[in-house]
């Protein structure tokens, strides 16, 4: 096939509680390399998207299908959280959920689980295949950790970190699954304006080192112009807009459903 | 000061009055009389008066004094002090046998052995986070395959410890299945029903395990053929649950800090968060109740042989109670807690003996003590675990950057 497809293609997503609508008939599409956001108001419906997109949630219709950079093609929806994740679908959370007594390397490590296989018997009996993967693990967290520039938190524990490192913290244990696509669920909430300058910078440098696409929801409107190459726009939802940033900025939909009908 | 002495007579004041009818009248109904006895009055005013007293002295200063707790950690940082230490320890827990009577290696076997239990429990509870209320379960499925396999085709000691430890895996996994989507107090209610399922199936069905009245004659474990006596084959008990509790310490041990452990911990602090990053929940949690479990099954076998009788009295609810209590005394997660828990639970109530009536009493005390003080065990936050970094060569080029 000459035509290139789309790494991540979202195609009339709903999800229903009960009688709640919460996302109608919703399209996405991401490409390789690209940073996409995906705004609204509150309560528009895009953590829930999101917990489509990951699992959390079975969509009641519509279809999710990853077309991986590595040629394999497939189709999310109904699988598990932790199937995913493995087939390379990582995400942050908008509320940190980190593992809190565990040290800042240890959560990185945890992201490595589903690549790696030791089982009972190696843990057990500690071999030198055991041995090399758990050095392994260790030196790709901390690898992570020093791009991330929080390596000198390695050994402390989770909760006694900053907030901001916490945040920084949740994106680079999402990096240890190796991620073809990272999700980001507002990660510059709560940052301050110094920190989310840096958070800007960062995840651009994210996605030129491990080569991968960014989908992030964000309600800082000055990191999503600056950061994006497309945006989504939701409400209620439905998808309202969709484009450049800079023809985001200019849509009236869009402007509507953040400012309301009054066009005084 | 004066305020907590004022504080301290109002309670003892107040109990005086509450306790007045049963402390102090005594009736007499055959000569018609009724009795007072004031002095008790001024016994229990007296003691309230000081227990309030430094209760509250104590739980005002409870980050002082529990500051004076050395944890293990800054204690045994020192390699060589920790070797001395572990060496002193294998000496005594060798010759211990040597120099004392049945009875002590008796109790030292059952307390032991709870430890076993306190280890593999704290496996699903202390690692994995999986509140279980039934895992005495686990201990009878271990004790009645020995007994059964015994009875019905003559089975060693040997051959029932593995088939134990496997079959209560196996029953770890059957329970583990319908509880995968529980947490929390949800969970320990359906353990609580699993643990008393199994009870009363031993119980009732007759046909199976004998009811009630259980099965006598299981035969101790044997030694190359040997006829030991029975001092002979207590001693002898007592080295085989030593051995398995090392095995225990070392196998859990390695479980706690290898993928497997940090799967379980990260389960336990987050379970949604844990998915996400590509755990399988299912498989970590199933792992969990099987390997806990397999341990209860193996300390079941060693139970059977040791007293060679079973019957479902020994598998009651209390059981369970007994071994979540070792691990949370002990210390949640930690090994050296679990074991020091689980003397300290078996060993106490035999040596306060001494004090007869209020035996219990004092236990009780002293555990609510342990937990008003210690409330995160006796080895309390046993994880801080730091791995030496790789000082590799990315840190000079994202310094530079």
């Amino acid at each position: 096939m000459s035509e290139v497809r789309p790494l991540l293609e979202v195609r009339g997503l709903s999800m229903a509680f009960g009688g709640l609508r919460a996302l109608h008939d919703l399209d996405l599409e991401v490409s390789c390399g690209e940073i996409v956001a995906l705004i609204g108001p509150n309560g528009a419906g895009k953590t829930t998207f999101f917990n489509c997109l990951t699992g959390v949630y079975a969509p009641s219709a519509g279809d999710i299908l990853l077309n991986r950079p590595d040629g394999k093609a497939l189709r999310l929806n109904g699988l598990l959280p932790n199937q995913i994740t493995k087939h390379g679908l990582a995400r942050t959370f908008q509320n940190i959920r980190l593992f809190s007594e565990m040290t800042v390397l240890e959560n990185v490590m945890i992201g490595c689980h589903c690549r790696h296989r030791a089982g009972i018997l190696g843990a057990i009996l500690r071999g030198p295949a055991t041995r090399a993967e758990e050095a392994a693990i260790i030196d790709k967290s901390y690898t992570i950790l020093q791009h991330l520039r929080i390596a000198q938190y390695a050994n402390d524990v989770a909760k006694s970190l900053p907030y901001g490192v916490q945040r920084t913290l949740e994106i680079a244990r999402a990096l240890a699954t190796e991620p073809v696509l990272l999700l980001l669920d507002e990660p510059a909430a709560g940052l301050n304006p110094t920190e989310t300058s840096e958070l800007d910078a960062l995840i651009l440098q994210i996605r030129e080192r491990y080569r991968l696409a960014i989908l992030l929801i964000e309600h800082d409107m000055k990191l999503v112009m600056s950061l994006s190459d497309r945006i989504y726009v939701v409400d209620y939802g439905e998808r309202i807009a969709q484009g450049t940033p800079a023809e985001i900025r200019n849509n009236p939909a869009v402007i509507k459903a953040y400012l309301g009908e009054d066009d005084a | 000061m004066w305020a907590e002495l004022k504080k301290g007579a109002a309670v003892a004041v107040w109990f005086m009055f509450l306790t007045l009818p049963i402390m102090v009248v005594k009736v007499n109904p055959i000569e018609q009389t009724v009795v007072w006895r004031w002095a008790n009055l001024v016994w229990l005013g007296a003691a309230v008066f000081v227990l309030t007293v430094v209760g509250r002295y104590c739980s005002r200063h409870r980050t002082e004094l529990s500051a004076f707790w050395p944890d293990a950690h800054p204690l045994l940082a020192h390699p060589q002090l920790k070797r001395f230490l572990l060496i002193v320890l294998a000496l005594l827990a060798t010759l211990f046998p040597l120099f004392f009577s049945s009875y002590q290696i008796n109790i030292m076997t059952t307390a032991l052995m709870y430890a076993v239990l306190g280890l593999g429990l704290n496996i699903v509870v202390g690692l994995a986070g999986l509140l279980d209320l039934g895992y005495v379960a686990f201990y009878a499925v271990g004790a009645y395959s020995y007994a059964l396999l015994n009875y019905h085709f003559g089975l060693g000691f040997w051959a029932a410890l593995p088939i134990g430890g496997l079959l209560a895996a196996i029953f770890g996994v059957l329970l583990g299945f319908p509880v995968l989507r529980l947490r929390g107090d949800y969970l320990a209610i359906v353990t609580l029903g699993f643990g008393e399922i199994i009870r009363l199936i031993l119980e009732n069905w007759n046909d199976f395990s004998f009811g009630p009245s259980g099965i006598a004659g299981i035969p101790r474990p044997g030694l190359f053929g040997l006829t030991l006596s029975v001092d002979d084959a207590i001693m002898y008990i007592y080295y085989l649950v030593l051995l398995l509790g090392l095995i225990t310490i070392f196998v859990v041990n390695r479980l706690r800090d290898s993928r497997i452990g940090r799967a379980w911990i990260a389960l336990r602090e987050d379970e949604i968060a844990c998915q996400a990053m590509g755990i399988d929940k299912t498989k970590t949690k199933l792992t969990a109740f099987a390997l806990g479990a397999s341990w209860a099954g193996m300390v079941g076998v060693l139970f059977a042989a040791k007293t060679t009788f079973v019957n479902p009295a020994s598998f009651t609810f209390l059981e369970s109670a007994i071994i979540l209590s070792i691990v949370v005394l002990g210390g949640m997660g930690s090994t050296v807690g679990v074991v020091i828990g689980a003397l300290v639970f078996i060993l106490l109530p035999e040596y306060l003996r001494a004090f007869a009536d209020y035996r219990m009493l004092l236990f009780g005390a002293i555990m609510v003590g342990v937990m008003v003080f210690r409330p995160q065990g006796i080895i309390g936050n046993p994880r801080r675990r730091s791995y030496p970094l790789p000082m590799a060569a990315a840190d000079q080029e994202v310094g530079h950057e």
